[in-house]
C-alpha cells in the first residue's frame, strides 16, 4: 500500500492513496453532472444512486463521496458499486470520516480522504497496518483468506 | 469443532491489540467517551446501569470444555463470580471494568474466542440449531455455513456501518429450535425435488417495537452461490434501508414497506451482477470447514435401555433428553431456570461443572441455546443417569425444559439502561408459582421483556410480557398466542397491563382457562389458536 501524501493541497483532500496529480476541476452536484456533458468531477450525496454515474464514468475522474455521518454507511456501498464497474479515477470519501473506518474504505476502492476532523498520523499508521489477513473480497488487491488457504 | 488456523488467530489477536489500543486511547483522555462509544460497541462492550457489561459471542452456540472453562474464569476473575447466557446464544458479564476489558479478550483469544461484533450495527454472531450434527431430523449440519458466514461477516468492509444491527441465523432442520423467521435473515437447509440441498431464504423478521414474521424470499439457494447472495441481499439494505428514525431502521421495515416481491426482485438483479464479482469462497473452502464438523465418532453396538428406577431422574429425562441421530446416544439439555432463580445465570462453578460433563461425557461438546440454557449434544443413553445426579448435585437439574418455568426473560431494569420495568423479579415469581403444577401444564413457553426493544422475545412466547413505563409505575402487559418455531406467529395483547403480582395472577387465569378448554394432547398454544383470545380474556378480566 502506497503511503498517503499527508501534504494539504488546497485544504483537501487531506489523504491521498494515489500517484496521480490531484484533480483541478472541482466536484459539481450529480444533478448538474448528469446535465452537463463535460464535467469530470463530481459529488454523490449519501442518499444518491452511485449507478446513476456508471454510463459515463469514462470521462469522470474524481468522485466525491459525502459521509455525512460516521453511521451512515450507504457511500461504502457507493464506493464499492464504481469499482466493480470499473471506475479508477479519484473516489474520495468526505464528511464524518473517523480514523478507524479509513481502512475499510480503502476496501471499499476508496484511495482519498477528506475527513472533517483532523487524523492522528500515528493512529492511522498503526490502522493500517493491523490487521495482516481479511476475510473477504472487496474492491481493493487484498487476497482474502480463503484464497490464501488454497493457493 | 472448528479450530482456527493461523490466519484466524491472527485476525482475532489483532483484534485485541486494537481494542487495548483504543481503551488506552480512551483511559488518557485522548478520545472522548462519544468517540470511543462506537468502537467499544463494535467489541460489545455496554455502559449499564451500575457498570460495562461485555458480551462475548459464542459463534453458533457451540463451544468446548477449555472455552467453557475460559467462560468461568472471566466470571471469577474480573465479574462477580457468574455469568448470563442470552437469547442470542453468547454470554454476558455485568460488572466489568474498563480497563480489565482488554486483558479479557485476550484471554478469550487463547482459546478461540472474542467478542467481535457482539453489538453495534452489523452483522452480529450467527445463530444455529442448539441440536445441529446431533438431532434425529436434521437433513444437514448448518454449522460449517454458520463458520462461513463467521468469517465472511468478520470486519466485512461494506456492512459495518449498516442501517441497524443485523442477525443471522441457520438451520438445518425441519424443527425450527432458532427461530429463523424472527430474525433478520433466517436460512434453512432442505432438500428440493431434485433431491439437492440448498437454502430457504427468510429476510426481514425481527422482534422489537415492530415485530414482524418474515417472508420467504428465495425458496432454493443453490449452496455455491451462498456468500454472493448474502451480499446482494445486505447491499440492498445497506443502500436502502431506513436511516431517518431508529425505529424503521431494521430490515424488517424495508421488506414490509417495499413488499417481499419487490425486495427479492433487487436482491435477484444485485445479485446477477455480485455473482460476476468471484465473492464465493471455493467449494475447498467450504469442504475444509465442514472436516472440521464430521460427525464424530460415534460408538456402535450401545443399548438403548435406560433404567427409569429413579423416579426424579424419570422426570427429568422425559422432559429434558431428546432423541439423538445415532443409537445408544441422546441429547441433553441442561436447564437454567431452577425454580425462582435467574433465567440463563450460571456460576462460575456451575459452568465449570458442565465443561467437565462434556469433556467426559459430550465428546468434548456444549450448546448455548436462544431459550438461555446449555446442551451437551453427544450424550451415551448409559451414562444419562450419572449426568443427572452430578447435575442434580450442582442445582442444575430442573426438570422443566420447554414448560412455562423455563422462562427467556432479558436482564430487564435490575442491569439494563433502556428498560422500563423488572424481568427478572416476575420470572422469580412465576417460576415459584407453576413449579408444582408445570408438567401438567405441558409445553407452555413464556418469555418476558423488560422493555419495548423485546430481547426477552416476549412477541414470539405462547405467553408473553412486556413491561412498560405506566406513569412512573411498573407495569406489564400480558401477550398470548406467539411462537418462535416452525409455526412462527405473533403474540396478542390481552388488554390493559397489570402490576407484577397482578400479571402472575392473570397468568393464572389464562392457564386455568386452557386447563378446562383443552383436548387431549393440545398444548397452550394450540388451545389458544382453536378458540381464540375471548375466553382467555373473559378470564382474565371477567
Ligand atoms: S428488552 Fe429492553 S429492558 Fe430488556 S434487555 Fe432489551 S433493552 Fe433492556
Amino acid at each position: 500500500m502506497a503511503d498517503p501524501d499527508q501534504s494539504d493541497i488546497g485544504g483537501e483532500p487531506k489523504l491521498r492513496f494515489r500517484n496521480d496529480e490531484p484533480h483541478e476541476e472541482p466536484a459539481v452536484t450529480l444533478d448538474s453532472f448528469l446535465g452537463q456533458s463535460n464535467a469530470t468531477a463530481v459529488r454523490l450525496e449519501s442518499d444518491e444512486d452511485a449507478r446513476a454515474l456508471l454510463p459515463h464514468i469514462d470521462r469522470l475522474a474524481l468522485v466525491e463521496v459525502a459521509f455525512p455521518k460516521f453511521r451512515d454507511g450507504r457511500g461504502y456501498s457507493a464506493g464499492r458499486i464504481l469499482r466493480e464497474a470499473g471506475y479508477t479515477g479519484e473516489l474520495r470519501a468526505q464528511g464524518d470520516v473517523l480514523v478507524d473506518q479509513i481502512p475499510l474504505m480503502l476496501r471499499c476502492g476508496f484511495d482519498s480522504f477528506a475527513p472533517e476532523a483532523s487524523v492522528d498520523a500515528k493512529t492511522l499508521a498503526e490502522a493500517l497496518s493491523r490487521y495482516t489477513a481479511v476475510y473477504q473480497k472487496a474492491a481493493d488487491a487484498r487476497r482474502p483468506v480463503w484464497a490464501l488457504r488454497h493457493g | 469443532m472448528y479450530k482456527y488456523d493461523e490466519y484466524d488467530q491472527a485476525i482475532v489477536d489483532a483484534r485485541v491489540e486494537e481494542f487495548r489500543d483504543q481503551v488506552r486511547r480512551r483511559l488518557a483522555g485522548e478520545i472522548s467517551e462519544d468517540q470511543f462509544k462506537p468502537l467499544r460497541l463494535m467489541n460489545g462492550l455496554y455502559l449499564q446501569l451500575h457498570a460495562y457489561m461485555l458480551r462475548v459471542a459464542i459463534p453458533y452456540g457451540t463451544l468446548n470444555a477449555t472455552q467453557m472453562r475460559m467462560l468461568a474464569h472471566v466470571a471469577r476473575k474480573y465479574d462477580k463470580g457468574y455469568g448470563h447466557f442470552t437469547t442470542r446464544q453468547n454470554i454476558q458479564y455485568n460488572w466489568i471494568k474498563l480497563d480489565e476489558a482488554p486483558d479479557i479478550l485476550a484471554e478469550l483469544a487463547t482459546v478461540e474466542m472474542h467478542a467481535i461484533q457482539t453489538s453495534g450495527n452489523c452483522i452480529r454472531n450467527i445463530s444455529s440449531d442448539q441440536f445441529a450434527g446431533a438431532a434425529a431430523d436434521e437433513v444437514e449440519d448448518p454449522r460449517p455455513w454458520a463458520e462461513l458466514l463467521r468469517q465472511w461477516s468478520t470486519f466485512h468492509p461494506e456492512f459495518t456501518y449498516l442501517p441497524r444491527k443485523f442477525k443471522i441465523a441457520v438451520i438445518g432442520a425441519e424443527e425450527d429450535r432458532a427461530a429463523v423467521k424472527l430474525h433478520d435473515i433466517g436460512l434453512q437447509l432442505h432438500r428440493n425435488d431434485a433431491g439437492e440441498v440448498g437454502f430457504r431464504v427468510f429476510v426481514g423478521g425481527g422482534m422489537g417495537r415492530t415485530p414482524m414474521v418474515a417472508p420467504v424470499i428465495r425458496d432454493f439457494l443453490p449452496k455455491a452461490d451462498f456468500l454472493s447472495y448474502m451480499e446482494a441481499c445486505l447491499r440492498v439494505y445497506n443502500r436502502y434501508g431506513r436511516r431517518d428514525n431508529i425505529y424503521k431502521a431494521r430490515i424488517k421495515i424495508l421488506v414490509h414497506e417495499i413488499g417481499a416481491a419487490e425486495y427479492a426482485r433487487q436482491v435477484e438483479e444485485e445479485w446477477a451482477h455480485v455473482k460476476t464479482l468471484g465473492l464465493d469462497a471455493p467449494a475447498a473452502e467450504f469442504e475444509r470447514i465442514a472436516a472440521f464438523f464430521a460427525p464424530p465418532a460415534f460408538e456402535t453396538g450401545l443399548s438403548d435401555t435406560i433404567d427409569r428406577s429413579d423416579p426424579d431422574f424419570a422426570v427429568w429425562l422425559d422432559q429434558n433428553v431428546s432423541a439423538h441421530k445415532a443409537p445408544g446416544y441422546a441429547v441433553v439439555t441442561i436447564s437454567l431456570k431452577p425454580t425462582g432463580g435467574i433465567p440463563g445465570d450460571a456460576t462460575a462453578d456451575q459452568i465449570d461443572l458442565m465443561a467437565d460433563l462434556a469433556e467426559r461425557y459430550s465428546l468434548d461438546e456444549l450448546r448455548i441455546t436462544h431459550a438461555q440454557n446449555v446442551v451437551l449434544p453427544h450424550v451415551r443413553k448409559a451414562d444419562l443417569y450419572a449426568v443427572w445426579q452430578a447435575l442434580d448435585a450442582s442445582g442444575l437439574a430442573a426438570p422443566n425444559l420447554d414448560l412455562i418455568g423455563d422462562i427467556i426473560a432479558c436482564p430487564g431494569l435490575d442491569y439494563c439502561a433502556l428498560a422500563n420495568a423488572r424481568s427478572i423479579p416476575l420470572a422469580q415469581k412465576i417460576s415459584q408459582r407453576f413449579a408444582a403444577t408445570q408438567h401438567d401444564l405441558g409445553e407452555l413457553k413464556l418469555k418476558i421483556s423488560g422493555c419495548i426493544n423485546a430481547c426477552g422475545h416476549h412477541h414470539a412466547g405462547h405467553i408473553g410480557i412486556l413491561g412498560v413505563d405506566r406513569k412512573g409505575v411498573e407495569n406489564y402487559q400480558l401477550l398470548l398466542g406467539g411462537s418462535a418455531a416452525e409455526d412462527a406467529s405473533l403474540g396478542r395483547i390481552t388488554g390493559p397491563g397489570f402490576d407484577e403480582d397482578g400479571v402472575v395472577d392473570a397468568i393464572e387465569r389464562a392457564v386455568d382457562t386452557y386447563r378446562s378448554l383443552r383436548t387431549e394432547g393440545e398444548r397452550f398454544l394450540d388451545t389458544y389458536r382453536r378458540v381464540g383470545m375471548a375466553p382467555f380474556k373473559e378470564a382474565i378480566y371477567g
